[in-house]
């Protein structure tokens, strides 16, 4: 790859940082409320993506499967633990947990696998310039699907109670009572997957391209790499919503088809 | 034939009835008395202790959702959720004349109909799944003399022809009278038989 690219140094970060400082007044200045948010999201991306940029520098320099393994683990963590932050209402105990966990696990892991040793056939597979970054990019996609389309699930299930006990008392089985809302909430997790491929290149250029473009890369083949990243993440998304959705459709519904609200846990705001 | 064995509901005492095929039980006591439970328990919609038979078949010797098509639970308030009546009856439907409709009512827009055509509405789409047994939460709460009484006429006329059972939940003592031979009472989660005594 060509590296004949330009290399940013602390005054051009400084540069753009007073950028948001001058945010950051006008946003004091106009009463809005949002300068202490922004100033510690500010700070966190300064500090979180510093701190990644070393462990990386480590990792990639090392290569130890390990290593490698433990960072997944705690990527995979995080973002179970980001998905149960956003539902406002969830499973008991340690079902809600383990059922975003599982389906991360079974999309995103295993796609990454699949991809890094059939498609780029990195030698070794597990070559972290390659594992890390694509793991990272199929997460976060899939972590935003789950989340949406759970809590989308479970909500409108909770507003539209008496509905679905209608359709039960009607005679209707529990999938069935329910089939709209789950229709609804994969179509909330596959949105914005859905709107990404349909605007890519023409409305916006994705992330992951503009950066191998800045970074020297030749335009096609940087558009390639996109274009695998986008089937990546769109099956990544839909399998693990549509096990998100499964998994949850049956902890809602005991052995004789009742809802068991009873089953969930309102998360305090 | 139902039959309850030892049907155990919070708060209430054990219960053990047998409904004879072509009855029709009444069902009264103050709100909060639990009547709305002892329904959903026979119709399986909440979790509770013992046995209920339609036809010497338990309850849980088949699907929910085939016992509810056979024991059906007629709910206080109807709930739709597709935008136009007939898009709700899943097979034909006879008797729409009897509760004052033609058969045009299957056009009609959900979000027109006023709570007591809902309310007649939902008893025609209940009896479309022709149930053996009809648990009938308030049945004419909302509706005026005339349709109540239209209402009392056919599923007194259904009870009869398909020899089926119904328990008539109602607040009027007096309605009651006119649907049932027989009435029981929920008082502080006692059930008893009041009339005739």
């Amino acid at each position: 790859m060509n590296t004949e690219f330009i290399v940013l140094t602390a005054p051009d970060l400084v540069l753009a940082s007073l950028l948001v400082l001058a945010l950051i007044g006008l946003g004091a200045r106009l009463r809005l409320g949002l300068s202490l948010t922004l100033t510690i999201a500010a700070l966190r991306t300064t500090v979180q993506l510093l701190l990644v940029g070393l462990i990386l520098e480590a990792v990639f320099t090392e290569a130890k499967l390990p290593w490698i393994l433990l960072i997944v683990l705690v990527m995979m963590i995080v973002a179970s633990w980001e998905i149960l932050a956003r539902q406002k209402r969830k499973l008991k105990g340690w079902w809600g947990f383990g059922v975003s966990t599982f389906s991360l696990f079974v999309s995103s892991f295993f796609i990454t696998l699949l991809a890094l040793s059939f498609v780029i056939e990195a030698e070794p597979w597990y070559t972290p310039q390659y594992a890390i970054p694509l793991l990272g990019m199929l997460l976060g996609n899939t972590m935003n699907g789950i989340a949406l389309g759970m809590d989308r699930l479970v909500q409108t299930a909770w507003q539209q109670r008496a509905v679905i006990e209608q359709r039960l008392m009607l005679g209707q089985q529990d999938r069935e009572a329910i089939r709209d809302i789950a229709r609804d909430s994969m179509r909330a997790g596959m949105i914005p997957t859905i709107n990404a491929m349909a605007a890519a290149g023409v409305v916006s250029l994705p992330g992951m391209m503009t950066g191998q473009i800045l970074a020297g890369s030749p335009p096609v083949e940087a558009v390639k790499y996109q274009i695998l990243i986008m089937f990546l993440v769109a099956s990544g998304t839909g399998f693990a919503v549509i096990i998100v959705l499964q998994l949850i459709t049956r902890r809602m519904f005991d052995s004789r088809e009742r809802l068991r609200f009873d089953r969930l846990l309102r998360t305090p705001r | 034939m139902l039959r309850l064995e030892d049907l155990q509901i919070p708060d209430m005492e054990t219960i053990n009835l047998t409904i004879a095929p072509g009855e029709c039980v009444g069902l009264s006591g103050e709100s909060g008395s639990g009547k709305t439970r002892l329904l959903r328990a026979i119709a399986d919609m909440d979790e509770h202790g013992g046995q209920a038979y339609e036809e010497g078949v338990a309850q849980d010797r088949i699907k929910a959702h085939e016992w509810r098509r056979r024991v059906a639970l007629l709910p206080a308030e109807s709930q739709w959720w597709f935008d136009t009546v007939g898009e709700h009856f899943n097979a034909h439907t006879e008797h729409i004349d009897a509760l004052g409709f033609d058969a045009a009512v299957m056009n009609w827009q959900i979000s027109r109909c006023s709570s007591g055509e809902k309310q007649r509405l939902a008893i025609l789409r209940m009896l479309a799944n022709c149930p053996r047994v009809l648990l009938l939460d308030e049945p004419t709460a909302n509706l005026d003399a005339n349709n109540t009484a239209r209402v009392e006429t056919m599923i007194r006329s259904y009870v009869a022809e398909h020899n089926a059972i119904a328990i008539w939940v109602a607040h009027d003592v007096e309605q009651i009278k006119r649907v049932s031979k027989l009435r029981f009472q929920l008082n502080d989660g006692r059930f008893v038989k009041v009339w005739p005594v």
